[in-house]
């Protein structure tokens, strides 16, 4: 099935405040979801006869930000944070990507991780990628059982992979740089 | 008034039956790397495992984005470094796509030869590696042995024994090798002149003549062997249902009985390059499997990749006789300073261990705004926890073998 059928089947079921966008054009077209009604869509995904997305390839997140004052005006994107979801169907042999676009912070107050509703209870692999996702990117997962740091130390601090991240100048008297 | 002894002979056997934790790794020789495993123990039995990662991270995705596509192989190699060829390609292949690059058929044709040659050395070490988990240390001597003559070849073909960045945006590095002397290995074991001078193609021939007989010699070592089978069927069972919720990709997902090969499956840029081969993808249950193998078992995926060896064998035969005849260049030139469109793709590629992701996002510059690697293994380890629940803690160590894991790739 195409990502337009896809597109159509979904805003069948669903409203319009639900399924928020799509794109397409792209190389690989994309489906925007409202991030409240992640789980919701994603269990109508995976368990819908004529999709059976049940198997989840990647879920990451990738941070829209230019940290550099003088580029920010060129550069293309307004500020904020994607969560990406690959699917597939082992059975259909389709493929989807789903994306939920959150603020960089929630409540625009720096420091406070953005939230979405995890997908764990669908995808089992969604809990080590959740947690890669909250370790590098950021990003809250509300509803996971065990959202600790998977790659980094417990004790790290920032996010890795956000466009302002500055690298730490020392850890437990490593020198960083 | 008498004291009151306890009778010394209940204090001896009032064995103490509480939990206990046992710490395995991250040097422990059979986790395969940097692997810690925090076991909850009751006696013999595991109750709770929980796998520890990270001890290799250096963040490759926060590099990537600073680094032009070129530029970013070198660190695809040290990802899975028992498979640096393959890692080459499927992050060469999500770059291609996303330029919207065509790769011209010899090109094609030479990576074909070069992965399959890269994934018969990879299973061979998964095969040795398997045997050292359990306690056979010949079939990792043989196996290296023959892995050495596949790291000679490609040596020739782009001076690098391990980390190769070979396959690059556009197609190799190098062509293929015309005359070279015979790899040393290959000279004693074929009883050749050590001087004899070859084409690269015909000692490849010579290499895998050699080798396809000694496979079944491996099975008759390790694949057949009682103590072999009764370490390995039977045990970490996985379902197919439960190899999919998992996110398992490549044997282990295929050792379950799903039979999804990205060569076959996958998107158009990297089946075409597989579009009139023949080859059969592996999937377990097997008939030849012994009465004890039940499906998903840790002998399913020790033997799914033992036939791929044989697979990947035939395709490489194949590419080898179309190579010559081939049209085109083994590569189209590739700037440095290439912008990327403002776009996104993602692409699989299915390396030995299961399916490679690479995410792209462009940003009009040359650099990647996001690039983002997705492990095969990292999903086909997060398995580990439910897999191994209830076994002898002796078990383990079989369980996260038959997983075939790459803790390079895992952490990145």
């Amino acid at each position: 099935m195409t990502t337009e059928e896809i597109h159509a089947l979904l805003l069948e079921q669903f409203s319009q405040e639900k399924i928020t966008g799509s794109n397409f054009e792209a190389i690989d077209p994309w489906i925007e979801v409202n991030p409240q009604d992640i789980v919701e869509v994603c269990e109508f995904l995976k368990h819908d006869e004529r999709l059976q997305f049940d198997h989840l390839n990647n879920l990451t997140g990738v941070d829209y930000f230019e940290p550099d004052p003088k580029k920010a005006s060129k550069f293309g994107h307004d500020p904020h944070v994607e969560v990406v979801y690959h699917l597939s169907s082992i059975e259909l042999k389709h493929r989807l990507v789903v994306k939920a676009i959150l603020p960089r912070w929630k409540d625009d107050q720096e420091g406070n991780l953005p939230e979405i509703p995890s997908v764990c209870g669908i995808w089992a692999i969604a809990d080590w990628h959740e947690r890669e996702t909250f370790d590098l990117v950021g990003i809250q997962f509300i509803g996971h059982p065990n959202l600790r740091r998977i790659l980094c130390p417990e004790d790290w601090e920032g996010h890795a992979l956000r466009k302002d991240y500055e690298m730490p100048l020392e850890y437990h008297g490593i020198r960083g740089r | 008034m008498s004291i009151q002894v306890e009778d010394p002979r209940i204090i001896e056997f009032d064995v103490r039956t509480d939990e206990m934790l046992v710490n395995m790794g991250p040097q422990h020789p059979s986790t395969h790397g940097v692997l810690r495993l925090l076991l909850r123990t009751d006696g013999e039995i595991v109750h709770e495992v929980t796998p520890y990662i990270g001890y290799l991270h250096r963040c490759a995705e926060k590099i990537g984005e600073n680094l032009a596509a070129p530029q970013w192989v070198p660190y695809t190699d040290r990802m899975d470094y028992l498979a640096g060829m393959n890692m080459n390609l499927g992050m060469s292949l999500a770059f291609e796509k996303l330029i919207g690059m065509e790769v011209p058929e010899k090109a094609m044709t030479l990576r074909v030869i070069i992965a399959e040659l890269g994934r018969i050395a990879s299973h061979l070490v998964g095969m040795g590696a398997y045997g050292l988990d359990l306690g056979t240390f010949s079939p990792f001597l043989y196996a290296f042995r023959e892995r050495e003559i596949i790291l000679d070849l490609f040596e020739e073909a782009c001076g690098a024994r391990l980390t190769y960045s070979y396959l690059t945006v556009g197609g190799a590095t190098h062509d293929l090798p015309n005359m070279i002397e015979i790899p040393p290995g290959l000279a004693s074991l074929t009883k050749r002149d050590p001087h004899m001078q070859l084409t690269w193609t015909e000692a490849v021939l010579m290499f895998l003549d050699w080798l396809e007989p000694r496979i079944r010699e491996y099975h008759a070592l390790l694949t057949r062997n009682q103590i072999f089978i009764k370490r390995t069927a039977g045990l970490g069972v996985m379902p197919r249902e439960m190899a999919i919720d998992y996110g398992c990709t490549g044997p282990v997902l295929r050792g379950s009985g799903v039979d999804y090969d990205l060569r076959r499956d996958g998107e158009p840029i990297y089946t075409r390059m597989y579009e009139g081969y023949e080859y059969e993808v592996q999937v377990a249950p097997f008939e030849a499997a012994p009465p004890e193998v039940v499906l998903g078992d840790n002998w399913c995926r020790f033997y799914v990749r033992m036939m791929e060896v044989v697979q990947s064998i035939g395709l490489v035969r194949q590419g080898l006789a179309r190579y010559p005849d081939t049209e085109g260049e083994y590569r189209v030139p590739f700037k440095m300073n290439t912008k990327l469109p403002k776009d996104e793709c993602y692409l699989e590629t299915e390396c030995p261990r299961g399916q490679m992701g690479f995410y792209i996002v462009g940003d009009g510059k040359a650099e990647p705004l996001r690039a983002r690697a997705k492990s095969s293994c990292f999903c086909n380890l997060s398995v580990t926890a439910p897999l191994c629940e209830g076994y002898l803690l002796a078990d383990i160590p079989a369980v996260v073998g038959s997983l075939d894991i790459v803790m390079g790739e895992i952490d990145r």
